[in-house]
Parts: structure tokens; C-alpha cells; sequence
């Protein structure tokens, strides 16, 4: 579900699955455990294994955005599907968006 | 020519939030017949994944109860989606519709976006409710393929 790459000030985190309200819980946990053992400077979301996300993933990262800036760090998410993207432009935080993925046109 | 319905099916569920992604995945296979883009499979995933966790979230809140979920395929290759439970209704639909607004306790971390995620992923979205009797949201999408019967 998770994967922590931690290399001193800047750590990676490898999503993987559905983040949905049911599944939220579980990220929150160990990225918060993360947070607080770690204070980023710097904290990657890779959403690359992500297949699908709707606002309870919103939720997710506006949250863990308080916790990291507060400690004077900054997020931001890489590789999410131009889907996931959209949701995350939707509320905001658009600007914590790097290297779109390329999307295949037909299923 | 006016549209009729090509196909329709039906999903009740129990309102446990391990049902949000066995919804979604239902509204995905449904529109399969569609030859839908990837694009469109995604609108309609987020959109149902944010209706029926609203229905859990909110409409079923310190309770449980049942999602129904219908969808409809009208010959125009609109979807038709709607969710509905009998829960505690929405008393004021147009503030609940406003981008970032939530009743949820702060620390559910609710963005309070679904609705606004649902308009923009959707066509036309349309909500009913009444206070402890539940809440239907009706959504369309129009799909750019062909029917599995038109190819």
C-alpha cells in the first residue's frame, strides 16, 4: 500500500491502490508516522501505483500539507494519471503537481 | 427521436466503506458496453466513489443502512447514476454543494469537494433529500463511443 524512501531531508512516498475514504485511514497512519519521526524537508508523494483517487485523497494530502509546512517542509505529488490530477487541480493544489504521466487515449 | 433505455441494473449494498470501491468497479463494468475512454471510465468512477461516500459518510452517519445504486443506459449513450440512501437527508442541498463545505469533524480530514468532483466530472448532476428519509443524487454522463449492439 505504502513504500517509504527515505534519504535524509527529502523522503518519497510510493502509494499504491485506491485511495477512497475506506482505504484513507490506512496512508494517513503511516504517513503521519512518518512525518512526525522523519519532519521532511521535503516529502514526494509517487502516486505512480495509484489507480484511482477521488477528494477523500484531497483530504488526505491537505492534511498531511499542514503537518509538513508547519515544520517549514513542502509536499509534492509525482506521477499521478492526468484523472488523478484533475481532482487534485480541482481543489487547489495544483501547484504541488510534478511530471504528468503520459495518458493512453482508449482503454 | 426520444431515448429509451438500452439496458439497466441495479446494486444494493450495506453502508460499509469497503463497498465504495465494489461500487465503483460496478459503474465501470456497467459503462464497459459503451467502449467508454479512459477518461470517461475515470469520471464515472470518482464521481459514484464520492456519491456513495457521501451516502456512508453523511447520510448514514452513526448508522447503518442501505446504498442502492441504479444505472441506466439510454440509447443516446447517456449513463444514467443514481445513488441513494435512506438516511439522514441534507437540510440545505445548495450550501452542502459548495466547493469545500463540510459537516464532517475536522479530524475526518473531509475536503468537502465531492460534489463540486461530481459536476465537473458529469454532465448534469441532480440531488433530492429530505431531512431523515434520504438523499437520491441522479447523474448523467453522455459517452462518446459506440454501444456493444451499435458496432
Amino acid at each position: 500500500m505504502l513504500k517509504i524512501y527515505n534519504d535524509g531531508k527529502r523522503i518519497t512516498a510510493a502509494l499504491s491502490g485506491d485511495i477512497d475514504h475506506h482505504a484513507a485511514r490506512e496512508f494517513r497512519t503511516v504517513l503521519d508516522e512518518t512525518i512526525s519521526h522523519s519532519r521532511p524537508e521535503l516529502l514526494i508523494l509517487d502516486m505512480e501505483q495509484v489507480g484511482f483517487m477521488d477528494s477523500s485523497g484531497i483530504g488526505l494530502i491537505l492534511g498531511r500539507l499542514r503537518t509538513v509546512r508547519a515544520s517549514g517542509g513542502e509536499i509534492l505529488i509525482k506521477n499521478a494519471r492526468p484523472e488523478i490530477g484533475a481532482v487534485i487541480r480541482l481543489s487547489g493544489l495544483g501547484t504541488l503537481l510534478v511530471e504528468p504521466k503520459k495518458q493512453e487515449a482508449k482503454l | 427521436m426520444r431515448r429509451y433505455t438500452v439496458n439497466e441494473c441495479k446494486v444494493q449494498f450495506p453502508s460499509l466503506s469497503r463497498n465504495e470501491s465494489l461500487s465503483r468497479s460496478a459503474a465501470a463494468a456497467f459503462a464497459m458496453q459503451c467502449d467508454p475512454t479512459v477518461e470517461e471510465i475515470a469520471a464515472i468512477k470518482t464521481a459514484v466513489s464520492e456519491a456513495v461516500t457521501n451516502a456512508i459518510v453523511h447520510g448514514y452517519r452513526d448508522m447503518n443502512g442501505v446504498v442502492e445504486l441504479v444505472m441506466r443506459l439510454y440509447s443516446d449513450n447517456t449513463v444514467y447514476i443514481q445513488i441513494k440512501d435512506k438516511g439522514r437527508g441534507i437540510p440545505d442541498i445548495k450550501q452542502a454543494m459548495e466547493p469545500a463545505y463540510t459537516t464532517a469533524p475536522a479530524d475526518e480530514e473531509r475536503s468537502g469537494l465531492g460534489f463540486t468532483v461530481m459536476e465537473s466530472f458529469m454532465d448534469k448532476v441532480r440531488v433530492r433529500s429530505a431531512e431523515n428519509r434520504g438523499t437520491a443524487v441522479t447523474m448523467e454522463k453522455r459517452l462518446t463511443g459506440k454501444r456493444d449492439d451499435e458496432r
